[in-house]
């Protein structure tokens, strides 16, 4: 058995608010291998994103720990570097400029030309490199997420956390970026933690999916192991049996088991 | 026309759809490009930019010259203005010692004042604002002094600056000051306020030290509020110079207005009247288009 690389031992979160607590999170364990890419799939609200800002050391726990590496996550860090669900590229900067100002942070010993090829490889990584010197309001959403990504990969983090990186995409760019993820992931042996609300993308991208139960107090519900030999084929995958087992395995926790009730 | 293709049809048009035809290539004329208008473009920016202002100033020269040309009229007409005032108009900078001295003169001794009341209130109004947009405690503490101070009108501050500085000039800058400062510190606070919370992440992610995230997200994001405090803030000043300077006199434009109106030089006051405008005008052109040029792709997302 292999140790774990990424842990979260019985994880509990609640928000306060003057004399209403209410919790999030109840009793999350989880221990992620290294290279190991696993989704977190759920209703909107059950607490996926919530439970990525724990690991990130963007939100603290109320109770248990996020271990990586044995050590305690108590704060965020190039180390845990986050994709945003709406890119976060800072508008008054270029795309060079946003991936470098990660590059100058974490890579700060380094000399300058050092740091320039870094900066120039994380963008032709995500095949950006033509849009360099233009700013993140004239590309398209698509190609702000691959920015967004490369900046990511720029610190070289030990966990790449993806918070719905492709739910703002339209469905042939999502599928494309899906394709480049994979890529960079077979490509370095990244591990990978991506929230989603696709059951095709959670399929298609991970080895292992955790499916959270419905909030209040949500925790994992089943995790499922996608025994799928990489480089995965989006096109030969739609009838293996494997994958279409999977798909219903997901499909059949979140809509017959934990169906969405709407909150009232 | 379309009727519901029978089965005969649907193979005729098969059988069209699988045999090509040769197509024929015609070669069309060649069409000459019309000459390209020169003078065109620059008759429309004519008539649609240039005119419309012309015109209307036109119009409000005549009707005032209609108003005031009768004998006995207590304001000059336009004509009566450059009649009596066409030295100050055409000399600007002539100085005759003391007090007597052009417009341009004067217009430059407010102008320098302004400069040094409105650049400290800028400093002081960004790092205020910071320090208010930054901290809910900080807030809760200056908000309420910061809501009744900025409704004091500037000429209330004049008196007890006096009696502070004991001196025109000080006095004077520091109304400035005073004015200008409110609209700096509440922008560039509601700025702050505002920074979007992932860029807040995207620092913290990246472990920016306090320097790092002042220069590097604070002030960018912050940028286009902390421009909309400052145009503001140059407007007030220099609705405040002209006033503060009615009373201390010595020189600037507003103790030369008062000193027209003394000697009952009616045309002087309305060309003076004319300058304030145009600097006030260029004034906020020019913060404006600093705004611009430092904001560049901040506002869209």
């Amino acid at each position: 058995m292999q140790k774990p690389y990424l842990s979260l031992s019985l994880v509990n979160k609640s928000f306060q608010r003057g004399n209403v607590i209410s919790e999030v999170l109840k009793g999350i364990s989880l221990d992620v291998k290294k290279g190991e890419f696993v989704s977190l799939i759920g209703h909107s609200g059950c607490g996926k994103s919530t439970m990525l800002n724990l690991i990130a050391g963007l939100t603290p726990v109320t109770s248990g720990a996020v271990t990586l590496e044995d050590k305690h996550v108590q704060e965020p860090g190039p180390d845990r570097a986050v994709v945003f669900q709406n890119h976060s590229l800072l508008p008054w900067l270029t795309i060079y400029e946003n991936v470098k100002l990660a590059v100058d942070k974490v890579w700060r010993a380094e000399s300058s030309a050092a740091r320039k090829t870094r900066v120039m490889d994380c963008l032709n990584l995500v095949h950006m490199a033509h849009a360099k010197d233009k700013r993140p309001a004239e590309i398209s959403g698509g190609m702000k997420q691959r920015v967004g990504i490369a900046r990511a990969l720029a610190m070289e983090p030990k966990v790449l956390l993806l918070d719905e990186p492709f739910g703002a995409l339209d469905a042939l760019t999502r599928a494309h970026l899906q394709d480049q993820v994979m890529q960079i992931h077979q490509t370095f042996g990244n591990t990978v933690i991506m929230i989603t609300h696709d059951v095709d993308e959670s399929v298609l991208l991970s080895d292992r999916i955790v499916m959270l139960t419905n909030g209040p107090a949500a925790t994992i519900g089943e995790i499922h192991e996608v025994k799928l030999p990489r480089p995965r084929k989006r096109l030969e995958l739609v009838t293996d049996p494997i994958y279409i087992r999977a798909r219903e395995t997901v499909l059949k926790f979140l809509y017959e088991r934990n169906k969405f009730v709407e909150a009232a | 026309m379309a009727k519901p293709l029978r089965k005969h049809d649907l193979k005729i048009v098969a059988a069209v759809a699988t045999t090509p035809l040769p197509a024929a290539i015609l070669a069309l004329p060649e069409r000459k490009p019309a000459p390209r208008p020169v003078l065109k473009p620059i008759f429309d920016t004519l008539i649609t930019v240039v005119l419309p202002p012309l015109l209307v100033t036109a119009f409000f020269l005549l009707i005032w010259q209609i108003a005031t040309s009768q004998p006995g009229s207590s304001l000059p007409s336009p004509t009566q203005v450059f009649a009596d005032s066409s030295e100050l108009i055409l000399h600007p900078f002539y100085d005759n010692g003391g007090t007597d001295k052009g417009l341009g003169l004067h217009i430059l001794a407010s102008l320098s004042r302004v400069a040094v009341g409105y650049a400290l209130a800028a400093i002081v109004g960004i790092a205020l604002g910071t320090l208010v947009g930054q901290s809910v405690y900080f807030m809760r503490g200056f908000d309420p002094l910061f809501q009744i101070l900025r409704t004091v009108p500037p000429l209330a501050w004049l008196p007890i600056s006096l009696a502070a500085f004991r001196d025109g000039q000080p006095s004077a800058i520091f109304v400035i000051f005073i004015t200008a400062v409110w609209p700096v510190i509440i922008n560039t606070a509601a700025g702050i306020r505002n920074i979007p919370q992932d860029y807040r992440n995207v620092a913290l992610v990246l472990r920016l030290n306090p320097f790092e995230y002042f220069t590097k997200i604070m002030v960018p994001a912050a940028a286009p509020y902390i421009f909309t405090g400052l145009r503001i803030g140059i407007g007030l000043s220099w609705l405040a110079i002209v006033a503060a300077e009615m009373l201390i006199g010595g020189v600037g434009i507003g103790f030369f207005i008062w000193d027209a109106w003394n000697s009952s030089l009616i045309s002087d006051i309305i060309v003076a009247l004319v300058y304030v405008g145009l600097v006030g005008f260029v004034l906020d052109r020019i913060i404006a288009s600093i705004g611009h040029l430092v904001t560049r792709g901040t506002a869209v997302n």
